[in-house]
């Protein structure tokens, strides 16, 4: 059974065609990328699986559980967990708050609880700073945990970003080109934290990359999206070398 | 002397606009929209109140049991607060979430019309006569060194500053609290951490009408005359407080309360009574000239998109 499944999706913006009879499957462990030039409708496509976008048409389903017309909070409580292009992030907020409010829906205490400080309200507060601790350990964001997020340097935001995204412990974990405007050095950094990631989470990953290497490296499966409809579909070997996407995308040089 | 007395005149009226301010800065937190029915509101919590004290006071009558008065006044306030925290979200439910994409303006106006509909729907169903709230405590008047303070005025000040406390708590420490700050930024991306807008938006109604009733029985056994118009300019009074306090914030609303308060009545002090809120609002008028955001609020207004 496929982790992620998504079968002949398209969406129309008005009169526009976003996408065109999209088809997708995650398998539970594997590392998926999706590339394409700038407005290809990759960004799109995230946010028709994670509810922001109603689908015009097409199904998706996580495991068995069929996800068209559920809620954003709802698909994300069932395990889509996600990061954005431009890391939408709060800054009147701390780091750890940042990761511990992303554990909402893996609490239970009702509002009761809230407001008397019930045992379980603070057991399961407690419980939820400590698995929050945990993974800005994990990202090496640990030291800045009671910082607010502005004062972080650009890679530290990144990481305490995909903290965020893990503390809701997602069965499929969406990374809207995580890379994005690092320098070299962080970029290497990034690529460790998501085999990392690959190596100690339970999840499969569906990556957004601009960066050839970073897909290539770490991705089993690429689709190339072009004008809202897949163009190639494989393995980076066979998307490196398949015409079609050298001629829309790649272009000449980077492959040689 | 003057000057204290004055001081703890001017801590009841802060109490009154902080409650009711903090629920203008709470909805706006998250909708981006300030909910013009909120004096109304107020407004309803005091009738409220009023019934349901007189019914405990009735029941207790008939000896279906003895409370003491300051229980009745205490079991009126939680029992009301509870009570209005339904209206409000009745109003969030019929008034605004049908209107979540709707421009501006137009949530603006079902503010002002639901605030129409509750006035004169209490006209309606309590006819024009005010009521008059009934006396839960006794007055007792303690002379401390030639400034009276009434136990009525302490109770009032108290009572907020507990309330007001426990909502910065509840916004600090819990995790319906952090949802709501995070959404303060973001109401569309918010819930892709797995956090229900419709939830958090009733609740943030059902809070702060919560405090606006808390207000009012407080409003009421200060002044205990009721009527179905009591609500307007007490609730744009409070509305000045929430922008003075910078949009938004919860500390914020609380200090510009107890502010306009303290600039009301230090205002009377020296000025005939007359001309109170025209000075105490041009004071107002400049300080927002100089801090266009209020004290804590952020100056900028780019919403984040995806």
């Amino acid at each position: 059974m496929s982790m992620l499944r998504v079968e002949n999706m398209t969406h129309f913006f008005g009169g526009l065609r976003a996408v065109h009879n999209y088809d997708l499957k995650i398998e539970p462990g594997e590392v998926h990328g999706l590339i394409g030039p700038n407005g290809a409708g990759k960004t799109t496509i995230f946010n028709l699986i994670t509810g922001i976008y109603n689908p015009t048409e097409g199904e998706v389903f996580l495991e068995d559980n069929k996800l068209n017309g559920l809620a954003p909070h709802e698909i994300a409580a069932m395990g889509i967990g996600r990061t954005f292009q431009n890391m939408l992030l709060w800054r009147h907020m701390t780091v750890l708050e940042h990761v511990k409010m992303a554990r909402y829906s893996k609490i239970g205490y009702g509002l009761i609880g809230a407001f008397f400080g019930t045992p379980r309200r603070n057991r399961e507060e407690a419980e939820s700073e400590e698995k929050a601790l945990k993974l800005l350990k994990m990202f090496g964001v640990a030291q800045f945990a009671d910082q607010w997020v502005p004062n972080l340097p650009y890679g530290a935001q990144r990481r305490v970003e995909m903290a965020r995204a893990l503390a809701m412990e997602p069965k499929v974990l969406f990374l809207d080109e995580p890379t994005a405007g690092m320098n070299p050095e962080e970029l290497v950094q990034m690529m460790e934290i998501i085999r990392q990631i690959k190596e100690k989470f339970d999840l499969a990953i569906f990556l957004i990359e601009h960066r050839m290497k970073v897909v290539m490296e770490l991705c089993e499966r690429i689709q190339t999206l072009v004008f809202g409809e897949v163009i190639a579909e494989g393995t980076p070997d066979e998307i490196q070398n398949n015409p079609k996407v050298i001629d829309a995308y790649l272009g000449k040089e980077i492959v040689e | 002397m003057v000057l204290l007395q004055n001081l703890i005149n001017a801590l009841q009226w802060g109490s009154f606009y902080a409650l009711i301010a903090l629920g203008y800065s709470m909805v706006y937190s998250i909708l981006m929209l300030f909910n013009f029915a909120h004096g109304d509101i107020f407004m309803v919590g005091a009738y409220i109140g009023f019934g349901v004290a007189s019914a405990l006071i009735a029941l207790t009558a008939m000896g279906a049991f003895a409370l003491p008065g300051w229980l009745i006044l205490v079991l009126t306030i939680l029992f009301s607060m509870f009570l209005t925290s339904f209206v409000g979200m009745i109003v969030e439910r019929i008034g605004y979430r049908p209107l979540r994409a709707a421009p501006r303006a137009s949530a603006a106006i079902t503010g002002l019309m639901i605030g129409i509909i509750l006035e004169t729907g209490n006209l309606a169903l309590l006819g024009a006569q005010r009521v008059s709230f009934p006396s839960m405590i006794d007055t007792v008047t303690y002379d401390m060194g030639g400034v009276f303070v009434t136990n009525k005025k302490i109770m009032i000040v108290v009572v907020s500053l507990l309330l007001a406390g426990a909502l910065h708590q509840f916004i600090r420490r819990t995790r319906y609290g952090m949802a709501m700050r995070a959404m303060a930024f973001d109401y569309v991306v918010v819930p892709l951490m797995g956090v229900p807008l419709n939830t958090m938006a009733a609740m943030t109604f059902a809070l702060g009408s919560a405090l606006a009733a808390a207000a009012g029985i407080l409003f009421g056994v200060a002044y205990p005359v009721l009527d179905p118009y009591m609500g307007i300019l007490i609730g744009w009074k409070a509305f000045v407080a929430a922008i003075l306090g910078g949009r938004g914030s919860v500390m914020g609303a609380t200090l510009a309360g107890f502010l306009l308060g303290f600039i009301e009545i230090f205002v009377a002090m020296i000025f005939p009574s007359t001309l109170r809120d025209l000075i105490a609002y041009s004071i107002v008028l400049l300080i927002l000239v100089f801090r266009p955001h209020g004290f804590f609020g952020e100056a900028y207004s780019a919403r984040l998109r995806l």
